[in-house]
């Protein structure tokens, strides 16, 4: 059923007597499958945007689209840059922000600006039982209680369904312009992408493609980038090309939704790691992972595998284990996301927690059950 | 401001207790006599005191466990503590309490400039993070004016902003991972050097909870690499509407500025006479601080002279060198203490969309007369953190009731034009009983769920944050 109000959503939660399989615009069937009646936030619409304040209040199941387009009319943009699933998914349906919230979905900029849960500043969700509950506001300072928007972020509608959202939005630059090489080998890359935001140069996107291009992005007033540009192909990038205006664009558009990996029937894994990891890890996995991105320096890998087996899940949680991080299997048949946790596991006392956070949220486990292997 | 009445039945078991703790700490770390607990008797919001039933000072995260163990088996409250700069009383005690200060907890563990982060020990002060590693061009980013004393601790404690977080994100959004003893003494971790939680978001739950999930005795932070340069520009309006509706302004062109900060005239006043600044005579002033090369600093600063000189100000004053540069802060920094030298202050932070400001200024003007207490709005203007200081004479009885009433009425103005009760100090005592303004029994009732996951006895700081009569009954 699709769902047009808060106090509908809440009924239909209420009175629910089974499994709920929550929706947002539908392109982004990642997690273990869920059974369960399909229930579509189609909550929409802009409750309040401020220019001059940077923010902005929608309706979870706005589309990304028109969030977008009416923030460009006023020189303004989302700073976490969300990519859009139907790339690498090849699903179709219409991504909305309510989706990119209850994934934590970032994109290139996530290393400098930060990621959705960064930019939420408040929510209104239906927990499992049907009360409407808030967190946050829509000030960008905020300490008063705890901070469960940022539980929200990246709970994947397991916790509670979101009805509304606050966002921090982002003025857009003046100008953009990316600095690439070709040829560099993952370590070679890493060591630059390093060096670059390590630099006092605000890079704004900093990846690789295994393989291919090495890029780093700068944003902002036009002299500033020119000059930082400049610094940076005097110094830690030399001999790297600049690229400018909607040419740069595009190649952050392939990295932020992966798009080399579209149409082929590999899985994905996306794997977080501390960026210097990311060539030990490529070593680590060996011919088993048929091509790959790196973004945010090397700390966000999109590895591309055989769906077959465990997809190397073993071997990747194994390295992980000892490293740091997590890896999410966010594409593979269904068969397969059955089969091999989608989700990092957590140790013993994380998941302990998680179990009993989830039991306080939705105390009849029928939100997205399973989804995230709690 | 009530507090629980301390536990007879604790009280009466304090010797137990006491040489419980010194089983597993040196022998200076446990402290119980009365003079020496004087010092842990109140934090920042120095109106309330209580002495503890006694302080503990742990050497390492397995003594904070092995601290939590006890006090868990015996159901003594434990009231974490950093260096006791809260505001907001988040660090006060109960007398049936065991103040838990990680004060000696302080070491760097491990620097990693290739991949940007810092993992420290809780207790070590803010600024000393930056310490360790701006010789090699790097800097921790929240900045709280406590920067000098303040643990990083009780910044996750409290989510600790700063001037600077306009551009730099307050410490949620700088904390990448946390070792956590949690009330029943296990130990876990949370995040890493990694970005981004593979599961649920326990790390942003942790951060602003104010030490009622977990006592926190490591931290990984994001490092930045420090800005080429750093410039400030004064400008003087002969309105506070007008300073506002610049502001708003500068924010929308795109143009981000690490800070932006306000002064009203009755701060300007009291600034001036304490520091001789040289600030103009106007009824507002904002200090804008823009950073890069010299040529991006003068750039940014042309377009934001642009935009103030359509706001018709009383003086620009840009900066041809450090010394002046100082000198156009000195006044802010002192602002504090400036007012503190007229009077006792009560410092408030309720945040409020940017549009408000002129209203809100108008009616904590209005609240001033009203009340007969004379006000000094110094504040982060470019995110809407207010700080009104309340001056009042705490040697006059019924005055210090008379600011709360007043500080209470400003803070319901906040909520009630869009912003929230506290922006970056937290909530502790002060804004304890006031939670119902923003938050409904719904609201509240969530969030104290997820203490029971945390800490199901409530033993962690437990009268802090939730209005006592909402708690009451978890609290047992």
């Amino acid at each position: 059923m699709r769902i047009e109000s808060e106090t509908d959503l809440a009924e239909a939660v209420k009175g629910a007597n089974g499994p709920l399989r929550i929706k947002g615009g539908g392109t982004h069937d990642v997690g273990a499958p869920v059974v369960g009646e399909v229930l579509e936030v189609g909550i929409v619409g802009v409750t309040l945007y401020e220019p001059g304040a940077l923010t902005l209040v929608v309706g979870a199941g706005t589309p990304l689209a028109e969030i977008e387009a009416l923030l460009e009319d006023e020189g303004q943009r989302l700073a976490f840059e969300p990519m859009d699933h139907r790339v690498l998914l090849g699903t179709s349906g219409v991504p909305t922000i309510g989706g990119a919230v209850a994934a934590n979905v970032s994109g290139p900029r996530r290393i400098q600006s930060g990621a959705a849960r960064d930019f939420t500043l408040g929510a209104r969700f239906v927990d499992g039982a049907g009360r409407v509950v808030k967190n946050g506001g829509r000030v960008m300072k905020n300490v008063t209680g705890y901070d469960l928007v940022k539980l929200m972020a990246g709970s994947w509608g397991t916790l509670g369904v979101l009805s509304e959202v606050s966002l921090k939005v982002q003025a857009r630059p003046e100008v953009q312009a990316s600095l690439v090489a070709e040829g560099l080998s993952p370590a070679q890359a890493v060591r630059k992408l390093s060096a670059a935001l390590g630099s006092p140069f605000d890079v704004t996107g900093a990846a690789h493609l295994v393989g291919g291009r090495t890029q780093v992005r700068l944003e902002g007033l036009t002299g500033a980038v020119a000059y930082r540009t400049k610094a940076l192909q005097d110094g830690p990038l030399a001999g790297f090309e600049l690229v400018e205006g909607a040419a740069s664009a595009a190649l952050w558009a392939e990295v932020r939704d992966v798009a080399p990996f579209a149409g082929t029937d590999a899985a994905v894994w996306k794997v977080s790691v501390k960026p210097g990891d990311a060539p030990r890890l490529l070593d680590a996995l060996g011919a088993r992972v048929s091509d790959a991105v790196l973004d945010w320096g090397g700390g966000l890998m999109w590895l591309a595998v055989p769906d077959t087996g465990d997809c190397g899940a073993e071997v990747l949680r194994g390295e992980i284990a000892k490293l740091g991080g997590h890896a999410t299997l966010v594409r593979a048949r269904a068969e397969t996301r059955a089969a091999v946790p989608v989700f990092q596991p957590e140790p013993t006392p994380i998941a302990a927690l998680n179990r009993q956070i989830k039991a306080k949220f939705d105390p009849r486990g029928i939100l997205n059950p399973g989804l995230m292997g709690v | 401001m009530q507090m629980p009445e301390p536990r007879e039945d604790i009280l009466a078991r304090k010797d137990r207790i006491v040489s419980r703790l010194r089983e597993v700490l040196p022998a200076d770390a446990v402290i119980d006599d009365g003079i020496e607990l004087k010092a842990y008797e109140c934090d920042a919001l120095s109106a309330y005191r209580c002495p503890p039933m006694c302080a503990v000072l742990p050497t390492s995260t397995a003594e904070v466990s092995a601290v939590m163990k006890i006090c868990h088996a015996e159901g003594v409250p434990v009231v974490p503590r950093g260096s006791g700069t809260s505001l907001a009383g988040g660090a006060l005690p109960t007398a049936d309490s065991v103040i838990l200060g990680v004060a000696r907890l302080a070491d760097v563990l491990e620097v990693d400039y290739a991949n940007r982060f810092i993992r420290v020990e809780a207790g070590r002060t803010n600024l000393s993070v930056t310490g360790a590693v701006e010789a090699d061009g790097f800097f921790y980013a929240p900045d709280p004016s406590s920067q000098l004393a303040c643990a990083i601790a009780g910044n996750i404690a409290m989510n600790s902003g700063g001037a600077h977080c306009l551009k730099y994100g307050v410490t949620t959004n700088n904390l990448m991972g946390v070792k956590m003893v949690m009330a029943d003494g296990e130990v876990i971790e949370i995040g890493g050097a990694h970005l981004d939680a593979g599961g649920l978001d326990l790390l942003g739950l942790v951060c602003g909870s104010e030490g009622q999930l977990g006592v926190v005795t490591e931290a990984t932070l994001r490092i930045l690499a420090k800005p080429e340069g750093a410039r400030p520009v004064l400008i003087g309006f002969d309105s506070n509407v007008v300073a506002g509706a610049c502001v708003s302004d500068i924010i929308k062109t795109g143009i981000v500025p690490v800070a932006i900060e306000f002064m009203d005239r009755p701060c300007i006043e009291a600034t001036e006479a304490f520091t001789g600044a040289g600030y103009p005579d106007c009824e507002a002033l904002l200090i804008i601080e823009v950073e890069g090369s010299e040529a991006e600093i003068d750039d940014q600063l042309s377009r934001i002279i642009a935009i103030a000189e359509r706001h018709d100000p009383v003086e620009v004053r840009q900066s041809a060198s450090p010394e002046q540069s100082a000198k156009i802060w000195l006044g802010r920094k002192s602002a504090f203490g400036a007012m503190g030298q007229i009077n006792d202050y009560m410092c408030l932070d309720g945040t409020i969309p940017v549009s408000e400001l002129p209203h809100v200024l108008g009616r904590i003007g209005e609240l001033s007369d009203q009340y007969g207490l004379k006000v000094g709005n110094v504040f982060h203007a470019g995110d809407g953190n207010m700080h009104p200081l309340i001056l009042y004479n705490a040697n006059t009885p019924g005055e210090l009731e008379k600011c709360e009433a007043m500080g209470a009425d400003i803070l319901k103005l906040c909520v009630e034009v869009g912003g929230c009760l506290t922006g970056e100090h937290g909530v502790g005592i002060e804004k304890r009983d006031l939670m119902g303004v923003q938050y409904t029994p719904e609201d509240l009732d969530m969030q104290m769920a997820v203490k029971d996951v945390f800490d199901p006895g409530w033993i962690l700081n437990p009268a802090k944050v939730f209005p006592l009569d909402v708690s009451a009954a978890r609290r047992g």
